[in-house]
């Protein structure tokens, strides 16, 4: 399930708006839009995220999906990237809710990851340079700690790009907007590498890995995109006037 | 009690104020339907990506059967057959019907929390709801410091004071604090590990919806109740409101009859059953246990099949409540309750039947709850040690297990053997109630007498690695009652821990190697 065969909204001519790379991206992060465009071979044609959307009608009329682009570096894993491996019990005594320990507990994620696949954060620093993790099935499996993707958002993760997730790890990363919890259109794992400069595009429904050229289909991140544009459950539900602001 | 009633509901409506009713009269309004999940098919395509052997286990169970398949957006028909979990969902929020796959608005009766989950939910509730705001109700709200508890690290400490804190300025009724943590005894208050505890002090009740901070929530559905596992955020929510949105989950149900082997234990279930769908084979769904198998179990043995559903990725176990239920429940609980269970002509998405007597003791082998293997085709791992412990299998029951099997052998461990009781009732148990055929002796004398370590304070302890000065954490090899085997879950990452039943555990305790309780019980 290589190049996806999705077909792409019409692209506004010059060519799709990269976003510039946050600055802790280390290289030259100018990508030209031809070398983009050329990898979207298909471009010409109708967007049909709508069509992609699976069962489970979209409530007619609701906001749904989120504009967010993510560009940066990936960082590639497995299934079964288990609570323990993102963030082992030992730091769970660090309170997410308190500014000084939320980043300490960024410091800290996927430090319990086995050494094959890699160091997540460098020696000395407290945040990632990867942007996107892209993992296999059943990601973020075995606890409900919410310190989950609280670490990897304090980390700073944007979005994960997993063939599956587990339950309680998708629900608090939609709940916390922490990050974007996003599906795969099959498993993309295997062919992308710790390091591929990537571009997640949540509209548009594709990574985009720059360093292959390849493509890949999204599933639409439906109604949990607004919910995590705002910043998590309560500040969506302020936004959207269901709650009044903050006493 | 008018006080307190009139107490919590001004609490409940001054928080559910804060919710702008529609414009259509509703009463509360509905986020939008379908964010907190992904769009899971309502017949799932997946395959499960098992990593366990083809051992030649006989054939126990027929294929998996699919029931009606429905989608729901093509179901304009009225369902009324509804499975448990349905019912119990439908009852809270207040639906005469509902399907899997809608999102429903549902009334808590519990929400629970421990050292863990507290401070970053309180710290969440104080931040939405006001640093004044007040619980939706003090006497639903149970506080079970469990986790990190016995460590010097002053983290983990503070963070039993945040929750006193909190209890004591919120007025909150049931609160099992620890403040000597030299000599648990001297805590009256204090139980140990919460799912244990509920189950214990008589806060699970048939037909209610509980939720906690934690993923071993699901071990309360042996009591015939929708029990799940909540992050802070969410257990902020209802903190503030005593109502949590949530999806329906379809039901898979497991008929696990015929006669229970000797040898053979609740953990040995649910372990078969991991190895057969896969830890991700019932993501989203409910699963249910029936059967003659099922009805004969006891409590605790119920407790351990929902307590490990979590690990097939499951929302919820449920065991339909019976006499065996009523029975425990009394002289635990004032509160009356009403049982479900599910209608004949229920709807499961699959059901999956198993002869129990045609099975074998298991074990889940490094590095994951699903990679199943028979316990003597593991006759050859050498391993360092023995934890008999956590909500999974450091219940009175297990330990009663455990040390019948040493009594019947006579013999000593090779390894060092850590005992530690889930809560303050079990640890009295293992010096009170005899081991039956053992002559009289207690558990504690037996495992005495036998060399393992002697039972230690009450709390999660290492099942979960902990601070560095956890008793038990480890980098080894062991073989252990707990739940969870991933890598670095008991402390480091080079540890292979073998989940096993408290019968295998102590047969392995008195070999030094992952041994078949048979060896031992004939």
């Amino acid at each position: 399930m290589a190049v996806s065969t999705v077909v792409m909204r019409a692209l506004p001519s010059p060519g799709i708006a990269v976003s510039p790379a946050s600055s802790s991206s280390s290289s030259s992060s100018t990508l030209s839009c031809s070398r983009v465009r050329s990898s979207s071979s298909k471009s010409r044609l109708l967007q049909v995220r709508a069509a992609t959307a699976v069962e489970d009608g979209e409530s007619e009329g609701s906001e749904s999906g989120s504009a967010a682009t993510i560009h940066g570096r990936c960082f590639v894993v497995g299934d079964n990237i288990d609570t323990d491996q993102i963030i082992p019990a030992e730091y769970l005594t660090l309170v997410p809710s308190k500014p000084e320990e939320y980043q300490k507990l960024g410091s800290y994620a996927m430090i319990g990851l086995p050494a094959k696949w890699g160091r997540f954060i460098e020696e000395g620093k407290s945040k990632t340079e990867y942007k996107v993790v892209i993992g296999g099935a059943n990601f973020g499996c075995g606890s409900s700690r919410e310190h989950a993707p609280v670490a990897l958002g304090a980390a700073g993760v944007r979005a994960v790009v997993a063939e599956s997730y587990a339950r309680i790890f998708f629900r608090n990363s939609v709940a916390t907007g922490e990050l974007y919890p996003v599906e795969s259109q099959g498993r993309i794992c295997d062919e992308n590498k710790t390091g591929d400069y990537v571009t997640v595009d949540l509209e548009l429904g594709t990574l985009v890995n720059h360093t292959t050229g390849k493509q890949y289909a999204l599933k639409p991140i439906g109604e949990a995109g607004p919910v995590i544009d705002a910043g998590g459950i309560f500040a969506y539900a302020r936004k959207t006037g269901m709650i009044p602001a903050a006493a | 009690m008018a006080t307190v009633a009139t107490a919590a509901a001004a609490a409940a409506r001054h928080n559910a104020a804060l919710l702008v009713p529609k414009g259509d009269g509703g009463s509360l309004p509905v986020l939008d339907s379908g964010f907190f999940g992904p769009r899971v098919a309502f017949v799932p395509e997946f395959s499960p990506t098992c990593t366990q052997q083809n051992a030649s286990v006989r054939a126990v169970m027929a294929p998996p059967q699919l029931q009606q398949q429905r989608s729901p957006a093509s179901s304009g028909i009225v369902k009324h057959a509804l499975t448990a979990t349905e019912k119990i969902l439908a009852r809270a929020s207040e639906k005469t019907q509902l399907v899997p796959g809608e999102n429903v608005w549902v009334k808590a009766d519990i929400l629970m929390t421990h050292d863990v989950g507290a401070p970053g939910t309180i710290g969440i509730f104080k931040r939405e709801f006001g640093k004044d705001a007040k619980v939706w109700d003090r006497e639903k709200v149970v506080l079970i410091p469990d986790h990190y508890i016995f460590t010097a690290d002053e983290r983990a400490n503070r963070n039993v004071d945040i929750l006193r804190e909190f209890a004591l300025e919120q007025d909150i009724k049931y609160f099992y604090d620890i403040k000597d943590r030299s000599n648990f005894r001297a805590n009256p208050d204090y139980k140990g590990v919460c799912h244990v505890a509920l189950a214990q002090e008589g806060h699970c009740r048939p037909g209610e919806v509980l939720f906690g901070t934690d993923s071993h929530t699901c071990n309360a559905g042996a009591f015939g109740q929708f029990a799940t596992g909540i992050g802070n955020t969410d257990a902020g929510f209802i903190m503030g409101t005593g109502q949590l949105l949530i999806k329906v989950p379809p039901t898979l149900r497991f008929v696990l009859d015929g006669e229970m082997p000797k040898h053979l234990l609740a953990k040995d279930l649910i372990l078969q059953i991991i190895g057969e769908i896969s830890v991700a084979g019932a993501t989203y769904k409910a699963m249910e246990f029936v059967g003659s198998a099922v009805d004969k179990m006891t409590m605790e043995d119920r407790m351990t099949l929902c307590n490990m559903v979590v690990e097939a990725g499951a929302k919820n176990g449920v065991v339909p409540a019976d006499s065996t239920t009523f029975k425990y429940l009394e002289g635990k609980t004032t509160i009356p309750y009403e049982p479900v269970s599910s209608d004949g002509a229920a709807s499961f998405l699959q059901e999956y039947r198993f002869d129990v007597s045609k099975l074998e003791p298991v074990v889940a082998k490094p590095h994951s709850p699903d990679n199943r293997g028979l316990a003597r085709e593991c006759k050859d791992v050498k391993i360092d040690r023995v934890y008999i412990g956590s909500c999974t299998g450091g219940k009175t029951e297990d330990f009663l297990a455990a040390a019948q099997l040493m009594a019947i052998s006579g013999q000593t461990v090779k390894v060092p053997t850590f005992l530690v009781p889930a809560t303050q009732k079990v640890w009295l148990d293992l010096f009170t109630l005899p081991v039956p055929g053992a002559e009289g002796l207690t558990c504690a004398e037996v495992f005495t007498k036998a060399g393992c370590d002697t039972p230690t304070a009450p709390s999660c302890g290492a099942c979960l690695g902990g601070p560095q000065d956890t008793y038990a954490r480890m980098n080894e090899i062991c073989v252990s009652t707990t739940n969870r085997n991933f890598p670095g879950r008991m402390g480091n990452k080079d540890a292979q821990i073998y989940l096993a039943s408290p019968y295998t555990a102590a047969a392995s305790a008195l070999t030094g190697f992952v041994t078949d309780p048979r060896e031992f019980l004939s």
